[in-house]
């Protein structure tokens, strides 16, 4: 527990029903840093997300984020506490515009309630004008500017896992977490998105990623973390990772050894 | 109408007639994730058609004895509804099963509006009564009245539910519902034609719905284009109490909720007595003094309330009912 | 579906559009006088109801929350006025006084009911307001024994109109110069309500919190993600709706001079809904043509339906209310599956429903 740790985690454990799916997971996230979450399918990497999040509570362990208890926060709570999330299945707001999107992701950090809304005194119109600004900048900075008033369910595939970025990042977050962000993009579209969070990264912002595609894992993050069946067989810089014979086992079950070097 | 008894058996009567209808909703429920507000609707029109059977066969003054007459109607009934349940699927919520479930909601109050006001047309707006073929006897059973009809009622409705088990729990089609209620894709991908399993619930709810029918109003003696509103929100509350999708939990729901509303309107009359009470006003003294010491804040006027009370607790404190399974939602 | 309007200042044809719209409201109640007095009671009331759907638009087609019991904060707000302006406890508060009573009155029972019940899922949340509803009539047509709060079935009347010095709204006089009768002086008070209603609405839905409905309204988890509470920001809504609805049970009240709990049921819930389901829900002008056009529909229909029934078969089958009905049944089944945005969308919620013509989805 040092001063550079954003997030300590320590033992956490969640069981669904009769199925176990984190045991006594503990891990440590720095400031400033991309770490990496990965293992195979069903490893409990988006339970812990989950977990971490607040949308499920741990039946044991802590969070610890940025010095306070994270434990049994509700999701709106961690979200201002500065944790943002995106969603393996993107969770858009399909019929508002990519900019509404964004906006909402400013409501954690804005204030108006009713009686601004209704009188709209000079105080509300600022504050109006200020999410529009920064939505707009949000929009450019992951590269759907263009696509502002479209409807977020016509966006293209690539466009709307961009999007959801940047609502994330509209709740300025210290934590970004990221819950494949690649996942069916093409090897362009994975560099842009790439360059995107190294941006992220440089300007501030601390960033959590679940990942499957290994060459991005392996060129962005600094250190990584494996879980299996629920535990944490490994967490350590990638290249140490990628040549642990536990980390090659869970994956492909066998020998073999795997050469991934970083793009 | 006083004992603990009495009150048990008038609830058991409800209770069943309840249990049949939450069935119908039950079984909807569980396979496509839809609240048939048209259900009460068809509980009242299989009571209607059997009404105008009835009258018709008594008008007619056909040789039948009572009994065949009574089931003359029902077997009329029982198809009507049976078409009316399937067609209302086919046209009305088939093409809505991708729909945000706002929309079917909204279909099914339009059908059973629809229902409700053809019923109106075709039977007018007046109470009607069911002409009473044969004249109910009453045994005392530890000072408690009950009703050979009564007794009909309760038992009919025990084979019915027995039935409905044995073809869900031994048939091929029953083990097709259970299969699309757990898991629709699949289910369609084994091979099952979900299409023939919804209907199926359907039609089988809407049968059980005209017998129901058909008990209510031989044993309450009218007929109303507007009893099936009550009578469904109540099925429906029976259903989601014993936890709904749940076969069992529709019996053991709409028996409980009988008993409850009964035992309820029989003493919340007693229990909300205010007579006890210091500080009554004048005119709520004199009120006491002229009827016995019995002045209730709450009557049997409020029975209907019960219901929706229950509701609203389930929903609140236990929404998957008494035999439900926890059901969480995945990120 | 928010209506995005940049700060642009207003074209002198636009104004000139407002006028001309101004001067047609300003006259319209002397106009439909001239056919029938009838007719400007009919306005009155669809005024009510544009107030009573816009109201239920900020609970259904905001925030997405299904509510089938709307109708009793119209019932708590009605018979608010009727208890605190009638001979009934004789009592005769001022209706500035008593509206806004009303509508906090409907407003804490709209916190009430959410507070518990707005964890639950659609549909559930659907039949326990029903439920809801249901139970409010139920106490009103029953609080009459032991002790008379509401008169139960026989209803409230003699209740006292709008009132203010000396100047009554349901009494007819001359002004300057013109005969002008109760209906008439209420609808210009009731012109202005409700533009102010839809104000509000307006600025209701393009404001942060209008926009947080709309995310819980799309996808709840990531609304909570993103930081909103959704628990208050439903509690919000639901309280906001429920106010609206109090204060037009309020007017109703006072311009019916009469309530009783028969005008509450289960059916008054389902055609505001149906007012907010037919013009699109979240679609504000949507929702006031819905209004506008359920309103009318019955007295379009009294005026052709029996006239034509007599013509053709010597009398009336069918009378008006049931085809009324039969027809509102039909038109609920026929929205939903084939114009499930409501019967006018706009330009906006179009998009929603056309495909892309970019490659993306």
């Amino acid at each position: 527990m040092s001063a550079l740790s954003l997030l300590v985690a320590k033992d956490i454990s969640k069981r669904f029903g009769g199925v176990q799916a984190l045991t006594d997971v503990s891990f440590t996230i720095n400031h400033g840093e991309i770490y990496g979450l990965i293992g195979p399918n069903g490893a409990g990497k988006t339970s812990l997300f989950n977990v971490l999040t607040g949308i499920y509570e741990p039946d044991g362990g802590t969070f610890v984020f940025d010095g306070e208890p994270l434990s049994g926060a509700k999701p709106n709570e961690v979200a201002e506490r500065g944790i943002a999330r995106t969603f393996q299945n993107i969770r858009l707001f399909q019929n508002l515009s990519a900019l509404e999107n964004v906006m909402i992701g400013r409501h954690v950090r804005t204030k108006a309630g009713v009686f601004g809304a209704i009188l709209r005194d000079q105080r509300t119109l600022a504050e109006e004008a200020a999410i529009e600004k920064r939505a707009y900048e949000l929009l450019e900075y992951v590269g759907v500017a263009k696509r502002a008033n479209d409807l977020a369910k016509h966006l293209a595939y690539g466009d709307q896992r961009r999007l959801e970025i940047a609502r994330a990042l509209a709740t300025e977050p210290k934590l970004l977490a990221l819950d494949e962000p690649a996942a069916g993009m093409n090897a362009t579209e994975t560099q842009a998105l790439k360059r995107l969070l190294e941006d992220i990264r440089r300007d501030g912002t601390t960033i959590l990623l679940i990942e499957h595609d290994m060459k991005l894992v392996m060129s962005v993050c600094v250190r990584v973390l494996v879980l299996d069946y629920g535990k944490k067989i490994a967490e350590d810089s990638c290249s140490v990772v990628q040549n642990d014979p536990k980390v090659i086992a869970a994956y492909l079950g066998g020998e073999v050894s795997l050469n991934l070097k970083g793009a | 109408m006083d004992t603990l008894l009495q009150q048990l058996i008038n609830g058991l009567t409800l209770g069943s007639v309840y249990a049949l209808v939450a069935l119908g909703y039950t079984m909807v429920y569980g396979i496509i994730g839809l609240i048939n507000f048209a259900h009460g609707e068809v509980v009242m029109i299989g009571a209607m058609v059997a009404l105008s059977v009835v009258t018709a066969l008594l008008g007619a003054h056909v040789p039948l004895p009572p009994m065949l007459i009574i089931l003359a109607g029902l077997l009329v009934a029982i198809p009507i509804c049976m078409a009316i349940a399937y067609t209302m699927e086919k046209v009305a919520y088939r093409p809505l099963r991708k729909a945000p479930r706002l929309a079917p909601l909204i279909t099914a109050i339009g059908m059973s509006i629809i229902l409700q006001n053809v019923a109106l047309i075709v039977w007018g707006r007046n109470y009607r009564t069911f002409p009473t073929l044969i004249q109910p006897t009453t045994y005392t059973v530890h000072g408690a009245a009950i009703t050979d009809l009564q007794v009909v009622i309760i038992v009919l409705a025990g084979l019915l539910m027995g039935g409905l088990v044995f073809i869900v729990q031994r048939t091929r089609l029953g083990m097709a519902m259970r299969a699309t209620a757990q898991n629709p894709q699949v289910a369609g991908l084994m091979g099952i034609d979900i299409n023939v399993v919804i209907s199926a619930a359907f039609v089988i709810g809407a049968a059980l719905a005209a017998v129901a029918g058909l008990m209510v109003m031989t044993y309450y003696g009218i007929a109303h284009y507007y009893m099936g509103f009550l009578l469904g929100l109540k099925a429906f509350t029976a259903a989601v109490l014993g936890g709904i999708g749940n076969l069992a939990g529709a019996m053991l729901g709409g028996i409980l909720l009988g008993i409850i509303e009964a035992l309820g309107a029989g003493y919340i009359g007693d229990v909300t007595n205010i007579c006890g009470f210091p500080f009554l006003s004048d005119a709520l003294q004199q009120q006491c003094a002229s009827s016995d010491g019995q002045v209730s804040l709450f009557g049997s006027n409020y029975q209907d309330v019960f219901a929706f009370f229950v509701l609203i607790l389930v929903l609140i404190f236990r929404p998957s009912g008494l035999l439900g399974e926890r059901v969480s939602e995945r990120a | 579906m928010t209506t995005r309007r940049k700060g642009k200042a207003i074209a002198p044809k636009a104004w000139a559009g407002v006028a001309l719209v101004a001067i047609a409201l300003a006259v319209l109640p002397f106009v439909a006088a001239s056919v029938g007095q009838a007719w400007v009671r009919i306005l009155n009331f669809a005024m009510i109801y544009i107030m009573l759907a816009l109201g239920l638009n900020i609970v259904v087609g905001f925030a997405g929350l299904l509510d089938l019991g709307y109708i009793a904060f119209y019932a708590v707000g009605a018979y608010v006025y009727a208890l605190l302006a009638s001979p009934h406890f004789n009592i005769h508060l001022p209706f500035w006084v008593i509206l806004p009573m009303g509508a906090g009155l409907a407003c804490l029972f709209g916190v009430l009911l959410g507070a518990p019940t707005l964890k639950l899922r659609g549909d559930y949340l659907a039949i326990v307001t029903l439920g809801f509803g249901e139970i409010i009539r139920i106490f009103l047509n029953n609080l009459n024994a032991p002790v008379n709060v509401t008169n139960g079935p026989q209803g409230i009347n003699l209740i006292d109109p709008f009132r203010v010095n000396g100047f009554s709204f349901a009494q007819a006089e001359r002004i300057g110069g013109i005969q002008v009768f109760g209906p008439q002086k209420y609808y210009y008070v009731l012109l202005l309500l409700t533009i102010a209603v839809i104000v509000i609405n307006l600025r209701l839905q393009n404001s942060r919190l209008g926009r947080a409905w709309e995310a819980i309204r799309e996808d709840e988890v990531a609304a909570k993600a993103m930081g909103i509470n959704t628990r208050n920001v439903k509690l919000l809504a639901f309280a906001m709706g429920a106010s609206f609805g109090g204060i037009a049970g309020g007017i109703f009240s006072a311009t019916q001079q009469f309530v009783s709990p028969e005008s509450f049921g289960l059916f008054e819930s389902v055609i505001v809904l149906a007012m907010v389901v037919l013009g699109g829900m979240g679609n504000i002008p949507g929702v006031i043509l819905g209004a506008i056009l359920l309103t009318l529909l019955p007295e379009v229909l009294r005026s052709t339906m029996e006239p034509l029934q007599n013509a053709l078969f010597g009398r009336v089958l069918l009378d008006a209310e049931t085809v009324r009905l039969l027809v509102f049944g039909i038109a609920l089944v026929a929205i939903m599956l084939y114009r499930p945005a409501g019967l006018w969308p706009s330009a906006v919620r179009k998009r929603e429903l056309e495909a892309p013509k970019v490659a993306g989805q």
